[in-house]
This record gives C-alpha cells, structure tokens and sequence, in this order.
C-alpha cells in the first residue's frame, strides 16, 4: 500500500479538501492507496512514498531523497489525477 | 439514567463530539476499523485541543503580567485557536451542538435557496459556532432555543458569506466552480471594493518581480515561533529584569524566561491544531458526504489559501501591508480607550494575503496594497471591539482574530445589549437573516457560465 501524504501550511483547510479529492480520483482510477494531510512541520517527520501539495509549500520539503509533487492549481482535479496517476 | 444521558454522556463535549462522528462513520457503512479509529480520533482530537489550552493559559498569563506591568494597559493576541480552545471548557457542548445543527442548516439553505455553497473549512464552521455560543449564552439564551437560533445564524452565515465574495472570486479564478469560505470574508470584501474604486485592474501584481523568501511563513508553527519570541523579547525589555526575576520566573533569567514562554506559547498551539486537525479530520468529509448526496451542484466553499496560486506576488504583498496596518493601528488603539491588539503574523498572513488577492483582482497593485491595509485596520480594531460583548471571555489576553467574527459578534452582542427579551432578539436576528437572504437573491447576478440550477 502506497502511501500519499497532502501537505499545507496549516494542515486544516486546502490539504483536507485535496485528500478528498484524491482519495475520489483513486477510488475513479481503481487504485490503492493511504491519503492523509498534514501541516509542513509535521511533514518532514513523516514517511511517504509522495508528498503533494502546493509548489512554494512543498518545495521546502525536497532533500533529495522524498518524491515530492509541486501543484499549480491545489484544487485542479486533472492536475492531481496525473500526478495520482504516475506515482500511485 | 436520563440523568446519566443528558448530563454525563452529553455534556461532556468530547463524547458529544465523538458520538457525531460515530453517526456519520455508520451512516457512511464504513468498516469497523474505521468506525472505531475514527471515533477515537475525534474524541481524542477534543481531548488533545484541551491540552493544548493548558499550556497556552500558562504563557499568557505570563505575558499579560508582563505587559500590563510595562504599558498599564492589556496587550491581547488575537488566535482564534486558543480562544476556542479556552472557551471550551464553559462552552464545549453549546458549541458542538451550533457546529453539528450549523453544519445541517449550511445543507439546508443550499438545498432551497439560490445559494449553492458548501462550506467545508472546517476549523472555522468550529470557531464560529463557539463565538455564537459565547454571544448567545451572554445574552441569556439556554438550551434547545439557544441550539436553533445559533444554527440558523451559521448556517446562513455558511451560505450567505461565500456568496456575498463570489463575483470577486470569479473574477480571482476564472471559474464559478469554487467559492470562498473563510471567516475573513468582510475583510475580503472591503478590499476587493475599495480596490475597484482606487486601483486599475490592468496593473496587476502578478508582473512585479518579489523575492520568494517570505514563503516560510506559510508555515504556521515557524511563523507562531517567531511572532511570539519577537513579542516576548520586546515586552520583557520594556518590563525590565527585576520585575520578571522577582515576581515570574523564580529567579531565572529574564531573557531566557522570555524566551521559553514564547515557545510554550507556540508549542500550545501546535498542539492545539494537532487537536483540532484530527477532530475534523472525520467530521468534515462525512459532512461533504452527505450535502453532495443532498445539494445538486453543490459549490465547496474552502479555506483562504484556495486563491493564493492564483496571484503569488499579490500573497506576499497582502501580508506585508496588512501587517503594517496592524502595526500603525496598535498605535492607534489606545487612544479610543481600546485594549492594544498585537498583531500576530499569523492572521495577518492568511487574511492579508487573501485580501491582497481580492484587492489585486479588481484594483491590481494599488488595489492589492489598499486592500489589504484596509484588512489590516479591521483585524486590529473588530477583535477590540468584540472584547467587551464576550463576556468573562472577554478578559483572557487573546480573542477571535478574523473580521467575520469581529462583525457578528459585536452585531449579535450590540443587539442583545438593547433588547431585554430573548424573544424580541430571536425574531430580530430571524428578520435580519433573511432580510439578508432576500437583498442577496434579489442582486444576485448571473453567472456568466451556462448554469443549469
């Protein structure tokens, strides 16, 4: 089981509304897969196999060593749903 | 045991709490390990805000000590987070029925009304509810009257407000696919109109070259830290060394006390969003469950953030100017006899940057810059001006940030003031909202987008 973490800046509000949506899309897709969302503290101590979220949050999380997915638009499904597609 | 009911399983926040979620995780015919993690996760959510409420009252109260001993008067730091983390040990049940019933009335109006709205941001739906509760209790409402009347006002609150910014927000995104839901949405407003009148639309934000460097302040436990380290430092010089090693830290050094309340106080509201984060984290997709079952053509109404990618510059230019408007009115406040709010990175990171975005959308720059001061003004003098309708609430050092809450709480707690009956009040705020409801469907302009509702 993969596992897909959302990430925001404050870990309530977009990254939530984007977990739904990507568990939707996977669901559509007829994939696996863990979605959980957090704030980008609590980001970097937890293990994914891909990060998402928006570019100038998430790119505070690339080491090198994480996937790590910078969105355009958090709230565009087709976006996501290429991303779902190639990392899931 | 009716007794045992109502009293020990009901009034008990948390249980309440986790019982919705029980509900809507078994409505949903979820599988048993999900129904019994999702419960206990939202109850521990409660449990854990609770905690998180400890530790703050703690380093504020040390705060206000030292603030009050330097200027003779009291310094409040607006955070929505820990003034409902507070108020829930006086209000927790009022609260969670308001958010529950506020929640079912959001899906009501959208169903019968024009207004097709979801408003899925979830921690505000929660703060909302608390402050009806505080203002409805202070009034001298109780029970199942208090429950409905503040359900009414939330839910039409849920509906009414993102609606009130989507033609700004169409402009913003292109798209009526999502509106704005966030109790920030008069700051929102304002900025956008005054935008119109002062600025030109053609000169956007989006063609100025502005350093990405600010972006670590999206990061809310970076951006708490260092507000209150900066805060804590200042006050403690102005207080003086004797005063905080004789009278607060046993001794300890002053700086070094400073600096360990700052970042209690930062750690308290980590903590608090933890809570927070896991309580919604069942009851807001259960709640988008049911209302797009419900509402054809439902709209999600989301958090603020939604429209930042939609100017970066104008994100970092919001902030910056809100943030001084903040500062020049800390200067102001005293002298209308109002407590002094300091004003937090926080607030005016999320809310300027959301009002230098509507600004920009129908002013550009200069839009984007008025705007966003104008923002600034008013989560520094609402929050101040709310503090007297709060009740006991009223005297913590911290209060509800956002211009939403400011302007129905003191509505709502003006209202009350001058009206005796419970009764005349209920039928008053009844008038009003849909007053509101009418005048809105009456300006209501089409959508440009061939819409089948």
């Amino acid at each position: 089981m993969k596992k897909v973490l959302v990430v925001c800046g404050n870990g309530l509000g977009s990254s939530m509304i984007v977990e739904m949506n990507a568990k939707q899309i996977l669901k559509d897709l007829d994939k696996q897969a863990d979605v959980s969302h957090t704030d980008l503290t609590t980001a970097k101590t937890e293990n994914a196999d891909v990060y998402i979220g928006s570019e100038e949050i998430v790119s505070n999380l690339r080491d090198g060593s994480r996937n790590v997915v910078g969105l355009k638009n958090l709230l565009d499904k087709n976006e996501l749903r290429e991303v779902l597609n190639q990392n899931v | 045991m009716i007794d045992f009911i109502m009293n020990d399983l009901l009034g008990t926040p948390e249980l309440l709490v986790g019982l919705f979620a029980l509900i809507g995780l078994l409505a949903q015919r979820k599988a048993v390990a999900d129904v019994v993690s999702g419960t206990l996760k939202t109850v521990l959510g409660f449990v854990i805000l609770g905690a998180g409420a400890m530790v703050i009252t703690q380093s504020l109260d040390q705060f206000s000590a030292m603030f009050n001993h330097a200027f003779n008067v009291n310094g409040v730091i607006p955070n929505n987070e820990v003034i409902v983390a507070i108020a829930q040990d006086a209000f927790g049940t009022e609260t969670a029925m308001i958010m529950l019933f506020g929640m079912m009335a959001n899906i009501l109006f959208a169903r019968i009304t024009p207004f097709k709205y979801i408003f899925l941001t979830g921690h505000h739906i929660m703060f909302m509810a608390c402050l009806i509760a505080v203002i409805l209790t202070t009034a001298g409402m109780a029970g199942v009257p208090m429950v409905v009347l503040g359900a009414i006002i939330l839910g039409s609150l849920m509906v009414l407000l993102p609606a009130m910014l989507q033609p700004f927000t169409r402009e913003i995104t292109g798209s009526d696919d999502i509106a704005v839901g966030h109790f920030g949405s008069f700051g929102y407003y304002a900025s956008a109109t005054i935008g119109k009148w002062f600025g030109n639309k053609e000169k956007s934000t989006e063609e100025i070259k502005v350093p990405k460097s600010l972006g670590f302040l999206r990061d809310t436990t970076v951006a708490v830290s260092l507000t209150m380290i900066i805060l804590f430092l200042v006050v403690s010089l102005f207080t003086g060394s004797e005063f905080i090693e004789s009278q607060l830290s046993g001794g300890q050094n002053f700086l070094v006390f400073s600096l360990m309340q700052a970042l209690a106080f930062a750690a308290g509201v980590y903590i608090i969003l933890t809570g927070v984060r896991m309580l919604l984290g069942e009851i807001v997709p259960a709640f988008k469950g049911i209302a797009d079952k419900i509402v054809p053509n439902a709209k999600p109404a989301l958090d603020a953030p939604a429209v930042f990618p939609f100017a970066n510059n104008a994100v970092i230019i919001g902030f910056l100017f809100s943030f001084a408007a903040g500062l020049i009115s800390m200067m102001f406040l005293p002298l209308f006899g109002l407590a002094v709010i300091v004003p937090g990175l926080v607030p005016h990171f999320f809310t300027g940057a959301a009002a230098g975005v509507f600004g920009n959308a129908t002013g550009g720059r200069r839009g984007a810059i008025i705007g966003a001061m104008v923002n600034g003004v008013f989560i520094s003098f609402l929050p101040a001006l709310l503090l007297p309708v709060l009740g006991d609430l009223g005297f913590q050092s911290t209060t509800f940030g956002d211009s939403d809450f400011g302007v129905v709480g003191i509505a709502l707690g003006i209202l009350s003031q001058q009206l005796n009956s419970t009764i005349a009040f209920t039928v008053i705020v009844l008038a009003v909202i849909a007053a509101f409801f009418l005048i809105g469907i009456k300006t209501r302009k089409k959508p440009t987008k061939t819409d089948h509702s």
